[in-house]
């Protein structure tokens, strides 16, 4: 047994041992599970929000876009820090919706806010259909990082069961607050790591961050800025204003949002959390050393950059601690991810059907579904392959279609009916996937736009085709809603 | 008072978006970063700061605790 190897199983059975004993004195009803409570102060809530957001994906993907793409790589940065203005106004007032109607997941907030069952059925499926890639993301990411940390002795195979059954395991007993303690040990080492590398390598191989970009300014002038044409200036504004956007979407971070005590434990919590984002720096200048250190790497193999360039340079114990981080980063958001899918399918779903279930009935069944979302989601993560992808592509922008009817259940005068809401999401989501499936983008939708257009983000064509038909049905819905309501008052008279 | 404080809110996205074209260069390095990079790194820091002070001065902030 190498030191890494002992190393990551230390950490794993912490996160066991941390998540089963987060339950400690609570009685695990639905609200105990899926919302704390709402208990959580400003640190919890600041690790849990932290915890989703930074991902294997966000630790394996900034590397690999600085190592391979460069100057575009900023987008994570920039859309992580602008997101927590937008979180600063909206999450407070979803907090205060949630509490004073007792809500307990992302589609009962629809439901509730727009007085319709089955719209919180729709958003409930389009939540799970974007979720379980997302999981299954966290797993591949997890079967990479801790197979490599462990100089391959731990198969991707077995890694990807261990998260699984660890996950499934603390979810079920804990809920939210197993994640929570999780995310404890998980952003203190991912803070301790990131900055060390991020540090330590451009020095060790270049003495210096200047020395490390000049070098790699010298062999690729157009590397570190934006370019003229795809990865341009268009690409990077209309990329980050719609990421922005879908932040806010993903059912998981409602959960999240849920478990706050109050107001203003997320208007703090968004001061702090931009200068959190200043960490994607250093993971950025880790993609940047591997460039020289470790070439040649292409395609998915990018995402290999920061792994093989530590393993390259340190010792045993350090790349243990570096997959441990990277066991914890998949735990963290895959728990809540697991935790929201099956709360919601049983809540916004099963209770939707089947009317006469009990609380009781409701919480033991999307405890239950735990493991059987989990053995979905590793059946994916085996035999998955392309498919997967592409719906990963899809899901950001899947779940960005919710956001329009969010954001205008807040006007003052409901002028969204619920079948607006429901014609928009559904319209902006079956285009999403037909422009996924078909690869298509601006350019080779409407080829008589000018550059900058055609570089823009896919993803504003949907949601642009999502607020119009939102507008348009409630317009309609809206009128004969009224007309019918005259006809009432003209028959009673 | 609101106004003035959502307005304030879309400073960090003026700020970090709308120079684009006049920042996208990489001399001068600025603390051994590329000048693009410096100039995100500079407005994350002030999206902490803008963001600080509208927590100052929303009114909201006084109510939202309870107790």
């Amino acid at each position: 047994m190498n030191a890494a190897l002992f190393i990551i199983f230390g950490f794993f059975i912490l996160s066991m041992y941390l998540g089963i004993s987060a339950k400690k004195g609570k009685d695990m009803n639905l609200e105990q599970w899926t919302v704390g409570g709402r208990g959580f102060g400003t640190l919890f809530l600041f690790l849990l929000l932290a915890g989703e957001i930074y991902t294997t994906f966000t630790f394996l993907g900034a590397s690999s876009w600085a190592y391979g793409n460069g100057a575009p790589a900023l987008y994570v940065l920039a859309y992580l820090s602008l997101g927590y203005v937008l979180f600063y106004w909206i999450l407070p007032k979803i907090w205060k919706y949630a509490k004073e109607h007792n809500l307990l997941s992302q589609s009962d907030f629809y439901a509730r806010k727009y007085e319709s069952p089955y719209l919180g059925v729709l958003v409930a499926v389009i939540g799970v259909v974007s979720m379980i890639p997302y999981t299954v993301i966290q797993l591949k990411g997890l079967g990479i990082i801790v197979s490599e940390a462990s100089y391959g002795s731990i198969s991707p195979a077995a890694a990807v069961w261990i998260g699984a059954i660890t996950v499934t395991v603390y979810v079920m007993s804990s809920g939210i607050h197993g994640s929570a303690w999780t995310a404890v040990i998980k952003d203190i080492m991912i803070l301790g790591i990131c900055i060390f590398i991020g540090i330590y390598l451009p020095l060790h191989y270049y003495g210096g961050f200047q020395p490390m970009f000049e070098a790699i300014h010298a062999a690729n002038p157009a590397f570190l800025k934006l370019p003229d044409k795809g990865f341009g200036i268009s690409w990077f504004i209309s990329t980050v204003l719609l990421t922005v956007l879908g932040m806010v979407a993903w059912p998981h971070s409602f959960s999240a949002t849920f478990s706050g005590k109050s107001e203003n434990v997320f208007r703090k919590n968004a001061i702090v959390s931009p200068l959190y984002a200043l960490l994607l720096l250093f993971v950025f200048f880790v993609g940047f050393a591997a460039i020289q250190q470790v070439p040649g790497l292409k395609g998915p193999d990018a995402d290999l950059a920061l792994l093989k360039l530590t393993i390259q340079t340190f010792d045993p114990w350090l790349v243990g601690l570096i997959g441990a981080a990277g066991l914890l980063t998949a735990l963290v958001p895959g728990s809540m991810l697991l935790m929201a899918s099956a709360a919601t399918l049983s809540k916004n779903v099963y209770s939707v059907f089947v009317p006469t279930a009990s609380d009781q009935q409701v919480a033991k069944l999307a405890k239950y579904l735990v493991p059987v979302l989990s053995l979905i989601s590793v059946y994916f993560t085996f035999n998955g392959g392309n498919t997967i992808v592409t719906l990963l592509l899809m899901a950001y922008s899947f779940v960005t279609q919710l956001v329009p009817a969010l954001l205008a259940s807040f006007m003052k005068n409901q002028f969204v009916t619920k079948q607006g809401a429901a014609a928009g999401m559904s319209a902006g989501v079956i285009l999403v996937a037909y422009i996924t499936i078909t690869k298509s983008t601006i350019g080779t939708l409407f080829p008589i736009l000018p550059q900058a257009v055609k570089d823009m983000n896919v993803g504003i064509v949907g949601l642009f085709v999502n607020v119009a038909m939102m507008v348009v049905v409630s317009l309609l819905t809206r009128n004969s809603a009224a007309s019918s309501n005259l006809k009432d008052q003209s028959q009673s008279a | 008072m609101k106004i003035k404080l959502i307005a304030l809110s879309f400073v960090p996205f003026i700020g970090m978006l709308g120079f684009l074209p006049w920042v996208n260069k990489v001399e001068p390095f600025v603390l051994g970063m590329p000048f693009l990079f410096f100039w995100f790194v500079l407005w994350v820091a002030l999206t902490s700061g803008v963001l600080a002070i509208l927590y100052k001065f929303d009114p909201a902030t006084r109510e939202g605790d309870p107790k």
